[in-house]
């Protein structure tokens, strides 16, 4: 019996290898087939529309914000979940990662009653002159929201995984706890950090439920890729089509960058 | 840089008090799980006391609600493992503690070479910590606790997890910069603590159980651990006109000190390839004891059998002899001149 | 999405049809009074904006009707389109707009003429109160006035694109939604001070909007047309349906879901 793929050690069963093609498939074929629904002859006007343009800047200005801010708050969040503990701490980040789960209809919904003008926040809001609904703001808020568990959760397990032992040695140094932060934790944990804000941005670049019901939809303002999309897709099917594979290029590209640059850092590391 | 220590943690049944002179090398030896790390982790602060007090150089570390943090306790900590932060080279590792103080980095960088040319580490300067071998490694460590300038360094086991082959280089490096300086090491090691340490502490179940010289405590040990990592036999009793009489009721023959007398409590330490072992009680020995073998451990050529006190290294062709299984009861004996006596009032 | 059934019962339309004469509605159509509806099952894909009308106006057929099923597959008109054309199993199509009907009319789906059975016009839907208080199509002018409406591209934004044009009045839009069910969504929950949708979408949002009618509506009529499509098993039945839409019944339904009258 000749064997191909499945002898030597670290194997798989063939059957596995088998269902492993078949899922696989089912994750390629429909991009596959979107591949070949494309309208090459009219794929560059198509995409270089002045909606096109305008929706895929915006998506890629506002992604950029929203992942600058998962960064900015979720660091803090998944230091604080790993490293310290408090009552209540597993609802807390049961909590933190409810967007994962939740509908971004339904946090669409949420941030609406939030920050909405008829929302939880409206006297504070309305006394500082801030107008977030149907702005650009609300988009990047929108993805902030949906992006930033992702953050928190692959930068969490990676603290959990270096653990706190290289922080001692640096503390018995004499080094005070920002110093440790800066110089020890965060290189440490760098790889998970790219990695997250990876996700965190892929994720941005491709809400849209809640993006919809918090933002609204306007060209060059609200109305990112996806929406745009999702509205090209009613008149317009070989737009509609060109754009979702722009979005899947540049969905690719960054993670496929965000990849090597993780591994670099890991190689230089030596460590994870 | 005196240091005195005291402190409870209820959970741990850990309660430790002692002393450390100026520029005095303690030595902290003990069975796995006897508070030997919880011990070391309350000096560096990294966990806290229930209860207790600790004072370095005249600077309070813990007292009720004081607790000064670790980064401020210029006390270093050297792992059995080095711990080299992996993202860092050899030099800014070693000038982390200087860089960390505050030190410009130029400085803090003339002290780092200075540091690792005294661990004869100076070619490593470049690399980073995934590209050198455990000694290699543990030696920058080394380099990087003392570049911190600490009032106090801890050493935990520094040389366990290194090749056997690359241990006495290591050791004699450590006896060169433990110098006058005041340090505590954990260890395993009776080897370790000769070298370095000028007094020895004994914990066993969070408590202390042997305080002293190291000499005097390793030589004339009192606890069975303490003679156990001394290579030693300890029987404990009362010293009689010709030797001790045991706490099982056993009369032995035993040189003793003048100093010892008659009727005290006393404590024989008798080396284990001195006594002889036999299935029958050997005529015309001066001291002989039967006892159930507990368990069999190979030790080189040797086999050594243990009892609840005593053990012995025989050749394995005289375990095969008396086929000697755990449960089996042999005599052990041995001369006068193969055990000495001591008061066990240090 | 077609969750279209054919039943054998289709094959019993000829026994079936004498019981059915005797509880025929009084008040049935007036084309249709003469002739009943043969019993079968029907399949029905009908715009969205019609789900509503439509469900009661099944139901109402087929108690007109026994021995009638009607089912019915709701999506935007271009949906349907899109599924027709793929085989989907309809027997009748009603359309929100002309446009999407003509698709089907040119590749020959289509049985016979499509006949006109309700119009729509665009209303000005507020939060209820009307707290801005919106009271004519120009008053959607004012920039202070957060205005939502459809994107240009579906129906109901193409409606409000050519009054905008018809009366030089331009809005200053904050968002152009894709459907109208969002520019619902953001009037009624107060985040938009008023809507431009279908007078429809106003009747069905009950007392979540408030509608602001305005003249100026008239320059964008919506008519919906209905046909039976080729395909069609029961023709039959599928025409008696078209009947009873167009007939005094289904009129009135539709009158008071908004419709206006073809």
């Amino acid at each position: 019996m000749p064997r191909i793929a499945s002898s030597g050690p670290g194997s798989v069963p063939r059957w596995i290898l088998a269902i492993a093609i078949i899922g696989a498939l089912f994750v390629v074929l429909p991009l596959v087939a979107m591949v070949v629904r494309v309208n090459w002859g009219e794929f560059i006007p198509l995409i270089t529309s002045e909606s096109s343009v305008d929706a895929l800047l915006l998506s890629l200005r506002t992604s950029a914000a929203a992942t600058a801010l998962c960064i900015v708050f979720g660091v803090p969040m998944a230091l604080v979940l790993a490293r310290t503990s408090f009552p209540g701490q597993r609802i807390a980040r049961s909590l933190v990662l409810l967007p994962l789960v939740l509908p971004p209809v339904v946090g669409g919904i949420a941030l609406l009653y939030t920050f909405g003008r008829q929302g939880l926040l409206r006297e504070p809001m309305n006394v500082l002159g801030i107008q977030i609904a149907f702005s650009t703001t609300a988009v990047v808020l929108a993805q902030t929201f949906v992006a930033l568990p992702f953050l928190v959760l692959s930068l969490e397990g990676a603290l959990r995984t270096v653990g706190t032992r290289y922080e001692a040695v640096a503390a018995t140094l004499g080094a005070g706890p920002t110093t440790v932060l800066r110089r020890i934790t965060l290189p440490l944990v760098l790889p998970a950090l790219v990695s997250g804000s990876v996700l965190s941005f892929a994720r941005a670049l491709g809400e849209f439920g809640a993006t919809l019901t918090f933002a609204g939809s306007l060209q060059g303002v609200t109305r990112t890729l996806p929406l745009e999309i999702y509205l090209q897709r009613e008149t317009d099917p070989d737009t509609a089509v060109a754009l979702a594979l722009v979005l899947v290029a540049v969905a690719v590209l960054v993670v496929g960058l965000a990849h090597q640059a993780g591994s670099r850092t890991r190689a230089g590391g030596g460590l994870l | 840089m005196r240091f005195t220590f005291s402190a409870t943690v209820a959970r741990r049944g850990f309660d430790v008090s002692f002393e450390l002179a100026e520029g005095e090398t303690l030595a902290v030896l003990g069975p796995n799980g006897a508070g030997k790390s919880t011990l070391l982790n309350l000096i560096a602060g990294l966990i806290t006391p229930d209860a207790g007090e600790a004072v370095l150089g005249g600077e309070t570390l813990f007292r009720g609600r004081v607790f000064t943090p670790p980064h401020a306790r210029g006390i270093s900590l050297l792992a059995q493992e080095a711990l080299l932060f992996p993202h860092l080279s050899v030099l800014n590792n070693v000038a982390f503690g200087p860089t960390s103080a505050g030190v410009k980095r130029a400085d803090a960088f003339r002290t780092a070479r200075r540091w690792l040319a005294e661990v004869d580490a100076s070619e490593f300067e470049t690399r980073k910590p995934a590209q050198l071998s455990g000694g290699q490694a543990q030696r920058i460590a080394v380099a990087r606790a003392l570049a911190a300038e600490p009032r106090l360094l801890l050493l935990d086991e520094p040389m366990a997890a290194l090749d056997v082959a690359v241990a006495p280089a290591i050791r004699r490096m450590l006896r060169r910069v433990l110098e006058s300086r005041t340090a505590i090491i954990v260890t395993h090691d009776v080897l370790d603590a000769f070298t370095l340490a000028d007094r020895v502490i004994v914990i066993d179940r969070g408590h202390v159980v042997e305080d002293g010289p190291t000499r005097s405590v390793l030589e004339q040990p009192r606890d069975p651990f303490t003679a156990g990592i001394a290579g030693l036999n300890v029987l404990a009793g009362i010293r009689t006109a010709r030797g001790m009489r045991t706490a099982a009721g056993d009369e032995l023959q035993l040189p003793g000190p003048t100093g010892v007398t008659p009727g005290t409590a006393c404590t024989a330490a008798i080396r284990p390839s001195g006594i002889r072992v036999s299935g029958e009680r050997p005529a015309g020995t001066a001291n002989s004891l039967r006892r159930v073998v507990r368990d069999l451990e190979p030790r080189g050529d040797l086999v050594r059998l243990g009892t609840d006190d005593l053990a012995a290294d025989v050749a394995p062709a005289l375990v095969a002899d008396l086929d000697v299984t755990p449960g089996s009861s042999v005599w052990f004996s041995f001369e006068p001149s193969d055990a000495t006596l001591y008061a066990t009032a240090r | 999405m077609a969750a279209a059934v054919l039943t054998g019962e289709a094959a019993c339309a000829g026994t079936s049809a004498g019981t059915a004469a005797g509880t025929s509605t009084p008040g049935a159509s007036a084309s249709a009074a003469a002739t009943t509806a043969p019993a079968g099952t029907i399949t029905v894909f009908a715009a969205a904006s019609l789900k509503a009308t439509f469900t009661k106006l099944g139901t109402d057929f087929e108690a007109a009707n026994p021995g009638t099923t009607v089912t019915f597959s709701f999506a935007g008109s271009s949906d349907l389109v899109t599924q027709i054309t793929g085989g989907a199993p309809a027997d009748v199509f009603a359309s929100a707009d002309t446009k999407n009907m003509t698709k089907l009319t040119t590749t020959t789906l289509v049985s016979g003429t499509p006949v006109n059975f309700a119009t729509n016009i665009l209303e000005i839907a507020t939060p209820p109160g009307n707290p801005a208080g919106v009271k004519t199509f120009q008053d959607l002018a004012n920039p202070d006035i957060t205005t939502v409406i459809c994107a240009p591209a579906v129906p109901c934004g193409a409606a409000t694109v050519t009054i905008e044009t018809a009366t030089g009045v331009t809005i200053p839009a904050v968002s152009e939604e894709s459907a109208v069910t969002d520019v619902l969504g953001k009037v009624s929950s107060g985040e938009a001070d008023a809507g431009l949708v279908y007078a429809t979408d106003v009747q069905g949002a009950g007392n979540t909007v408030e509608g602001v009618p305005f003249a100026e509506s008239s320059t964008a009529v919506n008519t919906y047309p209905i046909a039976a499509l080729s395909a069609t098993k029961s023709p039959e039945l599928a025409q008696a349906f078209i009947d009873y839409v167009t007939g005094t019944d289904g009129q009135a339904v539709l009158t008071t879901a908004g419709f206006g009258k073809p």
